[in-house]
Formats: C-alpha cells, sequence, structure tokens
C-alpha cells in the first residue's frame, strides 16, 4: 500500500481483528526513512507494551523501536486524569488549584463521570503532539515527530469518540473545552489525518468496518484504508480449490503422490486430507465474498496474511513491511 | 507452565443452565470473541431443554438480532419465534436501550416535577446517553429489574445476561460502585453546597474548585450540573441502595458467571484477569467458554512428514503439495492453541472449561445458533 502522506493515523477495527498488532506494524512502516514516529494507546490495556514485549509502558514518551531505516518508534500510553492535570498546568497554570481538584474528585468527575470530557483529554493529547512545531520543539519543550498513530477504541466505539465536538456541544456551549474540541476536529477533518479499519475477512468485522467507513464520511473524517488482516494464503491452485468443493478431487492420483512420497494414504489419511480441503475451499470462498463485500467501500485496501505462529516482533517487522512497500505517498 | 489438557476439569454447560438452582448466567469476556453469541446459544439451549428464558443482549451483530427476531432496541422483552417449547420452556430476548433504562430508574423513583427537571437537563441527558459507563450501569440495572420480575411474576426462572463490549471486561463489575460513589462523593456535596445555603461552607478551597471548574468546562456547564445535582439529590441514596443490590444479586449462588475467550493471547489475559477478579470478589464462576477453537484434523500425518511430503511433491503433483500444507498449517495452529490453553491451566487449573469448534461460517438463523448450542452444550 502506499502509505498516505498524513501526520495523524488512527487505527481502529473490532476487537479481535489484530487492531493494536496493526497500529504498531503501520508505526514502524511510517518510521522508514528515519522518520520519528509516536504510537499512542488511549484505552488502559497496555497493548502497545505487550505487542513489543516491553515493560507496561507510562505516561511519558518513550523510545521503544527503531523502525527498518533508522527510524525512531516512541510510545505513549495516554492516561485521562494525567492528561487533564497536564493540560490544567499548560494552559491555566493551576498548580494548587489543580491539587485541590484532584482531592474534590474533579479529576475523577472529569475523566471518568463527565460525559465526552475523557474522550476530548485523550484525543486532546494526541493532538497536542501531532501539532508540535517541526522545528523540533513546542510550548511543552518536547521534540516533534513525523507522524503519530493512535490505537483508536474499536469500530463500535470509534465515532463517537471520534467526533469530540458533538459530545461536548451537548455539556459546554462556549469556553475553553469547546474550543479544544474545534481545534482537535478541525486536525481530524484535514488532509491531516486518516482513520484506518483493520479488518479480518469474517462476517461481522467486515460488516463493522462498513457502516465503519459510511459513519466517518458522514461525519466528514478521511479514511484511509481498510486493512484486511489475518488473511489465509490459499494453499490450492483456482482449479484444486473447485474440486475440493465440488468433492471431485482425484482421490486414486493424491493416493498414489503421497506413497511416492513416503507416506501411506490407508485408513483415515486419504479421506481426512479432501476433508480438510473441503473445509478450506469454503472458507476461501467466504472470504473471497466477504473481500468483495469491502470493494464496495471504494476505499484503498491492503492485506496482512495471517502468521500461523502468532505474531512475535519478527513478524511484526515483516507486516511494517508489507504495509509500506510503496513508501510513503507525498502527493508528486 | 505446564499443565495437561487432559486434567483441565471439563464445563458441563448443560447441566449449569439446566440447574434449577441458578437463576442468572452472566457472560463476559474481551470484544469479538463470541460472548452475545454464546450468551444467545445458551439462552436457546437452556428454553428448549423446559426453562423459561429471557436474555438480556447489549450489542448484538446485526444478523444474530435478526436471528432472534430483535428488530428494534427498545427495552422490551419479546418471544423469540421458532423455539422448540415441546418440553414447557420459552425464550424471550431483548436489547439493551441504556438512556431508556436509566429515565426509567429516574421516572421511578423522582416526584413528577423533579423527573421533568431532570430529564430535561442538558447534563443528564449526556450523561445518560454517553457516559462511558452509563452502557455496564445500565446492563446492571437492567438485570436487577429482571430479577424482580422473575421473582414476582413466575414469568421467567432463567436470565441469560451478555455484557457489554467494554474497554476492559471488568468494567461493568466497577460501574455501579463508581457511578454511586461519584453520586454521593465529595464533589457533589460540593457543588451542592452554593444551591443549599449556609454561605460559611464556601471554603477558600471550594471556592479555587469551582472557580477552576468554571474557568476550564465554562459557567453554563456547571451551572447545567449544579441543576442537575440538586434536582438529583434525592435519588443519591437509592442509586447507592441499587448499587449494593445488585452486587448482593451477582454474588448469590443462584449466579453462575461464564468466562468466554477465543484462543488467543489478548483474549486468554483478559480471561485470566476475570477470572482471578471474580475469585477476589468471591463471585460464583462456572467457568471458562473456548469459543473458535481450531479442530484436530483427522488425517494421522505429523507436521513433519507432511511438510517432508511437501518438499518432495512441490514440483511434481502441487495439488497432493498443497494438502499436505494445508494439514500441516492446521496442526501448527492447532498447537499454538492447546499451548495458549495449556498456559491458562497452568495458572487457572481450577477453572472448568468447555471449547467450542471454530464453525465455518456466522450466525444467520436459530438453526445455527442451535448447532453452537449444541457444540457448547456437549
Amino acid at each position: 500500500m502506499t502509505l498516505p502522506d498524513a501526520r495523524l493515523h488512527v487505527v481502529t477495527g473490532k476487537g479481535g481483528t489484530g487492531k493494536t498488532t496493526v497500529a504498531a506494524a503501520l508505526a514502524l512502516a511510517l518510521g522508514a526513512g528515519g522518520r520519528r514516529v509516536l504510537l499512542c494507546e488511549v484505552e488502559g490495556r497496555q497493548g502497545i507494551a505487550s505487542v513489543f514485549d516491553v515493560a507496561p509502558l507510562p505516561y511519558v514518551e518513550r523510545r521503544i523501536a527503531i523502525g527498518p531505516d533508522g527510524g525512531e518508534i516512541w510510545a505513549l500510553a495516554i492516561d485521562a486524569e494525567a492528561a487533564l492535570l497536564e493540560y490544567l498546568e499548560m494552559f491555566y497554570h493551576l498548580g494548587r488549584a489543580g491539587k485541590a481538584l484532584d482531592r474534590f474528585g474533579v479529576t475523577d468527575f472529569a475523566t471518568t463521570i463527565a460525559p465526552g470530557l475523557r474522550d476530548v483529554l485523550l484525543i486532546g493529547k494526541v493532538y497536542e503532539a501531532t501539532r508540535r512545531r517541526a522545528d523540533g520543539r513546542s510550548a511543552s519543550g518536547r521534540s516533534s515527530y513525523d507522524a503519530v498513530v493512535l490505537d483508536a477504541p474499536p469500530t463500535g466505539r470509534i465515532s463517537r469518540f471520534l467526533n469530540v465536538n458533538t459530545e461536548v456541544v451537548g455539556i459546554a456551549k462556549v469556553g475553553p473545552v469547546r474550543n479544544q474540541a474545534e481545534s482537535i476536529m478541525r486536525l481530524l477533518k484535514s488532509d491531516a489525518s486518516r482513520v484506518h479499519f483493520v479488518t479480518s475477512l469474517e462476517e461481522m468485522p467486515v460488516q463493522e468496518t462498513l457502516d465503519g467507513v459510511a459513519e466517518m464520511m458522514r461525519i466528514g473524517l478521511p479514511v484511509g484504508a481498510i486493512i484486511v488482516n489475518m488473511q489465509r494464503e490459499p494453499m490450492l491452485a483456482p482449479a484444486d480449490l473447485a474440486a475440493a468443493a465440488a468433492g471431485s478431487v482425484d482421490g486414486e492420483q493424491v493416493a498414489a503422490s503421497l506413497e511416492k512420497a513416503g507416506i501411506p494414504s490407508g485408513g483415515a489419511v486419504l479421506g481426512g486430507l479432501l476433508e480438510e480441503a473441503a473445509a478450506h475451499a469454503d472458507r476461501v470462498e467466504l472470504e473471497t465474498a466477504q473481500r468483495q463485500e469491502l470493494e464496495r467501500a471504494g476505499v484503498p485496501m491492503v492485506t496482512l496474511p495471517l502468521l500461523a505462529e502468532g505474531v512475535d516482533l519478527g513478524g511484526l517487522y515483516d507486516m511494517a513491511d508489507r504495509l509500506g512497500a510503496d513508501g510513503v505517498d507525498d502527493g508528486a | 507452565m505446564s499443565a495437561r489438557l487432559s486434567d483441565v476439569p471439563a464445563l458441563d454447560l448443560d447441566a449449569l443452565v439446566t440447574d434449577p438452582t441458578v437463576h442468572i448466567v452472566v457472560c463476559c469476556g474481551s470484544g469479538g470473541v463470541g460472548k452475545t453469541t454464546t450468551s444467545a446459544a445458551l439462552a436457546l439451549h437452556a428454553a428448549e431443554a423446559g426453562r423459561k428464558v429471557v436474555v438480556l443482549t447489549i450489542d448484538p451483530a446485526r444478523r444474530l438480532a435478526q436471528a432472534m427476531g430483535l428488530t428494534e432496541l427498545d427495552n422490551i422483552p419479546r418471544p423469540v419465534g421458532g423455539v422448540d417449547d415441546s418440553s414447557g420452556g420459552s425464550l424471550d430476548a431483548m436489547m439493551l436501550d441504556m438512556k431508556r433504562t436509566f429515565d426509567e430508574v429516574v421516572l421511578a423513583h423522582a416526584t413528577p416535577e423533579k423527573a421533568a427537571q431532570i430529564l430535561g437537563n442538558p447534563f443528564y441527558q449526556a450523561l445518560s446517553s454517553s457516559f462511558a459507563g452509563t452502557q455496564e450501569y445500565m446492563a446492571m440495572e437492567k438485570l436487577s429489574q429482571l430479577q424482580a420480575e422473575t421473582e414476582t411474576s413466575g414469568r421467567w426462572d432463567l436470565i441469560v445476561v451478555d455484557t457489554p463490549p467494554a474497554r476492559s471486561a471488568l468494567d461493568f463489575l466497577d460501574a455501579p460502585e463508581r457511578l454511586s460513589s461519584f453520586l454521593d462523593g465529595r464533589l457533589i456535596r460540593l457543588l451542592l453546597a452554593p444551591a443549599k445555603g449556609p454561605a460559611r461552607l464556601l471554603t477558600a478551597g471550594m471556592t479555587v474548585v469551582t472557580g477552576a471548574i468554571s474557568k476550564v468546562l465554562g459557567g453554563q456547564m456547571l451551572r447545567d450540573v449544579q441543576t442537575f445535582v440538586a434536582a438529583f439529590d434525592t435519588l443519591f441514596g437509592g442509586f447507592r441502595a441499587r448499587a449494593d443490590q445488585t452486587y448482593r444479586i451477582l454474588k448469590a449462588k443462584q449466579t453462575a458467571f461464564v468466562v468466554v475467550a477465543s484462543p488467543d493471547p489478548d483474549a486468554l489475559r483478559e480471561a485470566s484477569f476475570f477470572v482471578e477478579r471474580l475469585a477476589a470478589e468471591s463471585m460464583p464462576l462456572a467457568g471458562l467458554v473456548l469459543n473458535r477453537l481450531t479442530v484436530a484434523p483427522p488425517a494421522g500425518i505429523s507436521a513433519q512428514a507432511a511438510l517432508a511430503g511437501v518438499e518432495r511433491l512441490a514440483e511434481s503433483d502441487p495439488l497432493t503439495a498443497g494438502l499436505l500444507r494445508l494439514h500441516a498449517e492446521r496442526l501448527t495452529r492447532v498447537a499454538r492453541e492447546r499451548a495458549l490453553r495449556r498456559r491458562f491451566a497452568a495458572a487457572h487449573p481450577q477453572v472448568a472449561t468447555a471449547t467450542v469448534p471454530a464453525l465455518p461460517t456466522d450466525v444467520h438463523d436459530l438453526e445455527s445458533l442451535r448447532r453452537i448450542a449444541v457444540a457448547i452444550a456437549a
């Protein structure tokens, strides 16, 4: 796939589709060419730490990997309470009052109870990291990044999470929080942002992806790519697949070949292999149908294979290679 | 790290859902593991075995909802058509509407004027429709309501609950406590103070706090919250009592928790957390349902032998080589899933487990739900 030249990449997907792994691989891919990338998570799951096999991440940006050509991948687990206190300090210099707020349960209120505020705080931090100036320093004195990847909440909650403006309008019609929400929406709706959907080729994830893409378009947030994850490579030629599905594979020939390879074809062996082939053919057919469904969205698609042994760090770099195969689209 | 899978106690779900002393089954687990499908299949199985069942689903996939005849989110349990009632059972299903559930709580516990004030308050409207924990809280609230109705009317004798696809599988356990501790916490008393009276309560600390809130959130939001809190005041005690009541129900002997997972490291890690948390809270865990397990292939060829065959036949007979590669890949997956299960079993040797083989397609109708039920309750 050609990676869009966006600064902010939001990665969502149904639970179980490998969203966090894909977000990590995307960060590695974007780190190609010596770029600096920040990978953030907002759900307190420590998914990034588990993918990179490192200790739980604090609310501090730290480098966790080196990209293919010496790029740097930094990671940050965003915590709403810490983000709130940081926000208050940064914009209001509320030293004493900040602590008082905490004591009276206000941070608890703002981060767990007040609707929408939590999301504004979480995305607000991503916004701040994305907007740091390219001269290397921002108002906060921190380094800037070439790209920021957000491991976002799952598809079922993504539009509510990203559409902070609508969330906040119900509670704050004017004021600083409202202004912050509007700045965030401007970034999310701009060409500098993309929302990517991770899915497997199964009915429920595909349906949620199509619903999610339509929802993003309705809200006006640019969709990047649909990333089909855990695709099983067809292991049989198309004609053989069709034969396996129809139950018309030439059993005698297979038995002869097995014997030639020193594998006894008697007992349950031949029938078992043919049964597996038929199940595989059904699976491929289902996946093909689901892929056609996804194509209706009219969004660029990229496919990542199923790693039978699970995803280790090596597998992650392979995925990154596939994601970044065509490099970054600089609009040329 | 090593535990023998043959030592893992089997979870007998058929016995569980047909046990007349079990009245509530709560299905929990991380997102994407088939929790809703498992809940629906268990409910269907229990109903066809003669129990009067209501299943509370949170956010079912469209086709599953259609399979159960659920077309709208309206909080009303409706009979599911096509259920075999020859054993005297029945199956009702409903989808949770969290805002409506919250409204019902307000209407049931406040005077009509107060209720109107609360329902019209912008802060309440946002709280009831989008607060991150409202769905969890309302699922538990609905469970209490259904349980009360079960005891009084006898319309049902088994409630099966699906839990919301939360950030973490544990959120629904914490939501009632979180909401009620907020509603009668310090902040609320602080916000109420100006509305309630003596100015001497407004200490310097409070002034700083209200000042900061109004600076950051804007004065209008602070006023909305204060109005809401003043109107909601009389309901606080009730919320605390209801949260305690929900906890009692969840801890009772008539309740059984079923943790649902798929053979995936993340899902099993969540399942581990959940098992530990339930034990810490002395909540009754029935066991683990492991969905979508790769079925061991019938052909008795080792992965090594198959891969050796692939090499020998790759040129001369790509079809047979492909069949062998398919076989070897399946064996690899089976081995990986067994390793994951052994790791879980080593950490939780006492947790009874039921496994459900991966099915080629999703649930479209009652018939496919029944097939899952058969696999689950086998």
